[in-house]
């Protein structure tokens, strides 16, 4: 996205799936925001996220519109992967390509019609700071592990691809350093949209928009007064890692494992 | 009345993209023709669901395109008994070679993202008339492979208009429906035309001699080495 500069992302409310309006006006999203989306199984999360990324204009059954810097955006925005400013990626996706990490990265450099050489490096770097299991370059992709895939998604999107907004649907399970994930896309100023259930990721998070019945019902700001619970929940984190590190190594764990 | 023809391979989704097509234009009236080689259950389904009328063709021996062709002007007529504002005519997808697509109609590939970045390439004719190239499952994809998809239709039509979906959601498919709205409209059903041109004559091999080798064979011919296509007979 070199043509123009996004600095504002607006949802406007729709409705309910019982017809009544939703409980917000508009939702403004800026570059570096990170933002969870939380709710019930079939409250509405995954429709929320797929009606930013196909930017809906009042089409779509939740009737909401999206805004791009306070306008409606142009067709090309939403037609053309390669100038679509969002990124989504979901538990779905996947690499079906049998090609090797660099092949693939180097058909994504190409088609956008870059010439650089290092983001190979760069992208492959960003993404094992996102699993524990290092990603080689000569590895087919079809041999990744989950969270190694989504981690080389994840830092594909921020760096190949460029887009200014990132949008996340329940990926949390999949082996993922979640907290860098966070961290990277803030660093990289980048928007960030997490459908969720996970509460570290939760509470990581700027703002929480809260679904339900197919609407928004709420959206929270902490502000910093949850970080009590959030730094308790680092602490769990660390200690489910721990363990779980243990366990793969064959240990028996004999006594209760503080972080 | 317009007439809107559906080609691709099958298992992309092509039914799935009907269905949204019908459920987002509620105010149309719609008639639907499936074409298919052994079985096709689609039209008793779409019937149930949309209280539609529908018909089915099977082939049989015969190409299943040659199949729809044969059939079209007839389904034209019937559609207009029916009072329909659209015949939809959903192909068998069998045939990557030819083209079903007419004159005076909206001719639709769906393409499925999963079948593999290079599979636009294998099934060019299909594209290169179709106006309008639907990519389903593009929710099952990378963004990266999604850029290639697109980048390789678009290298071998660069009319065609695509549009990519997750059609069991039926995810962007408004500017489909906008194209089928402002698409052509039947003015002379006798005057309608094949877009493109067929594969070339009946040969042996079609009329049911079994043998191998050129040697046993008349019409188009091909030897392994060196000449081109040739022709044998008389």
């Amino acid at each position: 996205m070199t043509e123009n500069i996004i600095h504002d992302i607006t949802i406007l409310s729709g409705k309910n799936r019982k017809g009544e309006p939703e409980g917000f006006d508009e939702i403004h999203i800026k570059p570096g925001d990170t933002i969870s989306i939380v709710g019930p199984t079939g409250s509405g999360k995954s429709a929320l996220i797929n009606d930013i990324e196909i930017f809906a204009s009042r089409d779509t059954v939740t009737g909401r519109q999206i805004l791009v810097n306070g306008k409606v955006p142009p067709e090309h925005f939403i037609r053309d992967p390669a100038k679509k400013p969002v990124a989504m990626i979901t538990q779905n996706t996947r690499c079906l390509c049998d090609l090797t990490v660099e092949e693939f990265l180097l058909m994504h450099i190409r088609s956008r019609g870059y010439h650089d050489q290092d983001l190979i490096d760069e992208t492959v770097l960003l993404a094992n700071q996102f699993t524990g299991e290092a990603i080689r370059r000569k590895v087919r992709m079809t041999q990744l592990s989950g969270g190694q895939t989504r981690s080389l998604m994840v830092a594909d999107a921020i760096l190949i691809s460029n887009t200014p907004i990132v949008l996340l649907d329940e990926v949390e399970n999949a082996g993922i350093f979640k907290d860098r994930v966070i961290e990277a896309l803030r660093r990289y100023h980048k928007a960030l949209l997490f459908v969720t259930h996970d509460p570290l990721v939760s509470l990581l998070s700027d703002r929480r928009i809260v679904m339900q019945d197919g609407a928004v019902v709420k959206v929270l700001t902490p502000n910093g007064s949850e970080q009590s619970a959030l730094k308790q929940m680092l602490e769990y984190d660390a200690a489910m890692a721990h363990i779980r590190e243990l366990i793969r190594a064959g240990e028996l764990i004999t006594k209760a494992v503080t972080a | 009345m317009r007439l809107i023809i559906v080609a691709g391979p099958p298992s992309t989704g092509k039914t799935a993209v009907i269905r949204q097509i019908i459920r987002s234009m509620p105010e149309s009236r719609f008639a639907y023709l499936k074409i298919d080689v052994v079985v096709a259950t689609e039209d008793e389904e779409l019937a149930a669901e949309f209280n539609i009328p529908t018909k089915k063709v099977y082939s049989g021996d015969l190409c299943p395109d040659h199949a729809g062709i044969m059939v079209m002007d007839d389904a034209l007529t019937w559609a207009e008994e029916k009072n329909a504002d659209y015949l939809i005519v959903e192909s068998a997808g069998l045939c990557l070679r030819c083209t079903p697509y007419t004159t005076q109609a909206l001719g639709i590939v769906v393409l499925s993202a999963v079948s593999g970045i290079n599979s636009p390439v294998k099934m060019a004719p299909m594209i290169a008339l179709a106006d309008i190239a639907v990519v389903t499952r593009v929710d099952l994809v990378t963004q990266a492979e999604k850029e290639v998809f697109r980048e390789k239709i678009k290298g071998i039509s660069s009319e065609v208009e695509i549009v990519e979906t997750n059609a069991i959601q039926g995810t962007g498919l408004r500017f489909l429906i906008r194209a089928i709205t402002e698409g052509p409209e039947v003015t002379d059903s006798k005057s309608i035309t094949l877009k493109g041109i067929p594969p070339l004559g009946v040969c042996t091999v079609c009329i049911g001699k079994r043998s191998i080798g050129w040697q046993n064979h008349f019409g188009v011919i091909r030897k392994l080495d060196g000449a081109d296509y040739l022709f044998r007979g008389e």
